[in-house]
């Protein structure tokens, strides 16, 4: 798949979000350990870390489901409590799991998320129809929920929390279990809801793909940001080109590189990686190097967000941390 | 935290309303509610009927001693069968999105009070036309009171639930509560039988299911004084006592939960 990242830069703009500090415990777990980010107006901001990280609990805090232990939150700049219904009315929740009500309709679970909001009836069924289409659900709003698919689920809850026109939509590992013609639907609406609106996004995920279409990252792990930058700066982090290399011998095969090359060389999920500006030099180098039969296959690639989280944490964007994510 | 009326009125009437098109989905769920009390009244009420006797009672049968006692029992299981679902609903479900939502916790719990109270309303209808077949005559019952009586028990009921789905939040720790507190309070209500002993008279006097039962038998029958319980005063002191305790109770504790 061809990763998107974002063209347009929200270097400029305002503020709209600052997190500062927030720690969170459950019992004698510190699931966050001091989180800070700023989210600018407009951007879609990612947090990304494996699962246990503390991601979703920083997002359950923010949305006003957990309490706020200890830190600071700044609206446009004035401080506001975690859960204060001056932060509620201005963003709307996608969850893990859909809040959806799967007995209903699309349709009836619509107008029920506008009447939650305090719309009134005439504006719920108004921006019912509207977001309908804007998902692309229109031709099944009549339909039970429980009878879609779960990007079809994972759309129309998108659309529930976009209903009362949040300033700021908060996604809860939006795309998590979905395949990836679900991915691209679920991204392509989700373009689609932000067109011609200044919507702010900040998301939770352990995809790199996913990743990559967020304008910045926070790069969380074990319940503190370790670093933020745009997509492309985090790559920057690693030179040039990844070189991967199967084989049976692979520490050593690692331990060789370092020694003749004077590479970086790291062993990850059973590959062995090297770090290199030009690879494709390195490449046939590596071929007469080792003598046949030592490597099983030899490819080039260039890094992705998975190489940076490793890079920059020592640790697999796929592994569990351990911790009890987000324990509502 | 000051109220915004828009949002308050709007999480009162979502969840009233879900509620209302769950009804129309699930048709045949409810009735099955319906039904278990149902057989319950009439394989009991019949069985128990030769060797049920109540002095001073005159010739009251045990079908109609009973009948009381049941539609509490349709009350009691409406609320049970509509409160549990909140346990998931809340874990990963449809009130995810009420708890972010502007609006209070407060006005989530009496949302959900007025759904489970309007079906309970109808539940009880649908089972108050039995009520000749019992040995009540439609037009000696006094209905408002019927009404009054069945909503506050409702409303006391319905809270209680909630409360339970969002302490425990497990649907296993629910069950364990309603096998031993609710459905042994029910028992020990008055419904299937005189509480005459003193012990059983000092259950039933904190008991707030049986002021249910005595209310109720009061609103079926206003002449037969013997069989009644408690006063209907006293009843509906109770009843309302009880209806403000549960909804405080279920409001703090949806306030206090994640």
């Amino acid at each position: 798949m061809i990763p998107c990242t974002p063209v347009e830069s929200y270097d400029d703009a305002p503020e709209f979000l600052r997190v500062e500090g927030v720690r969170h415990r459950f019992g004698d777990r510190e699931v966050l350990r001091g989180v800070n980010i700023d989210v600018r107006r407009g951007e879609v901001f990612g947090l990304l870390g494996p699962n246990g990280s503390g991601k979703s609990t920083l997002l359950a805090v923010l949305a006003g489901t957990l309490p706020m232990q200890d830190g600071k939150l700044f609206l446009d700049g004035r401080p506001v409590k975690a859960g204060d219904r001056s932060l509620r009315e201005k963003i709307g929740v996608v969850f893990q799991s859909p809040a959806l009500d799967p007995k209903l309709t699309a349709r009836q679970n619509l107008q029920l998320a506008g009447y939650i909001q305090g719309l009134s009836g005439a504006v719920a069924r108004r921006r019912t129809e509207k977001h309908l289409e804007l998902v692309d659900l229109a031709d099944r709003a009549d339909e039970p929920v429980e009878h879609f698919s779960g990007g079809m689920k994972r759309k129309l809850d998108i659309a529930r929390a976009m209903l009362h026109e949040p300033e700021l939509l908060l996604l809860d590992e939006p795309t998590a279990g979905l395949d990836e013609a679900a991915f691209r639907t679920t991204w392509q609406r989700l373009d689609a809801v932000r067109e011609g609106r200044e919507l702010t996004v900040l998301l939770t995920t352990h995809r790199p793909d996913e990743g990559e279409r967020c304008h910045r990252l926070a790069v969380i792990s074990s319940g503190a940001t370790e670093v933020v930058d745009t997509p492309r700066a985090l790559k920057r982090r690693l030179s040039g080109d990844l070189v991967v290399v199967t084989a049976a011998d692979r520490e050593e095969i690692c331990r060789a590189v370092r020694e003749r090359f004077s590479l970086a060389c790291t062993v990850e999920d059973g590959e062995v990686l090297i770090e290199c500006e030009k690879g494709h030099e390195l490449v046939p180098r590596l071929v007469e190097a080792f003598p046949a039969g030592r490597l099983e296959s030899v490819a080039l690639r260039h890094p992705n967000l998975a190489d940076v989280f490793f890079k920059i944490t020592g640790r697999q964007l796929d592994e569990e941390n351990g911790f009890a994510e987000a324990a509502r | 935290m000051s109220l915004a009326p828009r949002h308050e009125f709007g999480i009162v009437r979502a969840m009233w309303w879900r509620d209302m098109l769950r009804l129309k989905k699930e048709r045949s769920r409810w009735l099955g509610v319906l039904l278990q009390p149902l057989l319950f009244w009439f394989v009991i009420g019949s069985g128990m009927g030769g060797v049920f006797q109540m002095p001073g009672a005159g010739g009251v049968s045990y079908l109609e001693f009973f009948y009381p006692g049941v539609l509490v029992m349709v009350v009691l299981f409406t609320t049970i069968f509509a409160t549990i679902s909140v346990v998931e609903d809340r874990q990963m479900g449809f009130l995810q999105a009420v708890v972010v939502a502007p609006g209070s916790r407060a006005s989530m719990v009496l949302g959900k009070i007025a759904g489970v109270t309007t079906l309970v309303l109808i539940q009880s209808v649908l089972f108050l036309f039995l009520a000749p077949m019992a040995g009540y005559s439609f037009g000696a019952i006094a209905w408002v009171s019927l009404f009054v009586v069945l909503v506050l028990g409702s409303v006391g009921l319905t809270a209680v639930g909630f409360f339970m789905a969002w302490t425990f939040n497990s649907t296993q720790g629910y069950h364990a509560v309603m096998s031993v507190v609710l459905i042994p309070l029910w028992i020990v209500s008055g419904a299937m039988f005189p509480m005459r002993s003193s012990w059983l008279g000092v259950v039933a006097a904190i008991n707030p299911m049986s002021y249910i039962v005595s209310g109720i038998r009061h609103a079926l029958a206003p002449a037969k004084a013997a069989f009644h319980g408690a006063g209907m005063g006293v009843s509906l002191s109770a009843l309302v006592g009880f209806a403000v305790v549960s909804v405080a109770l279920a409001s703090w504790a949806a306030r206090k939960g994640s």
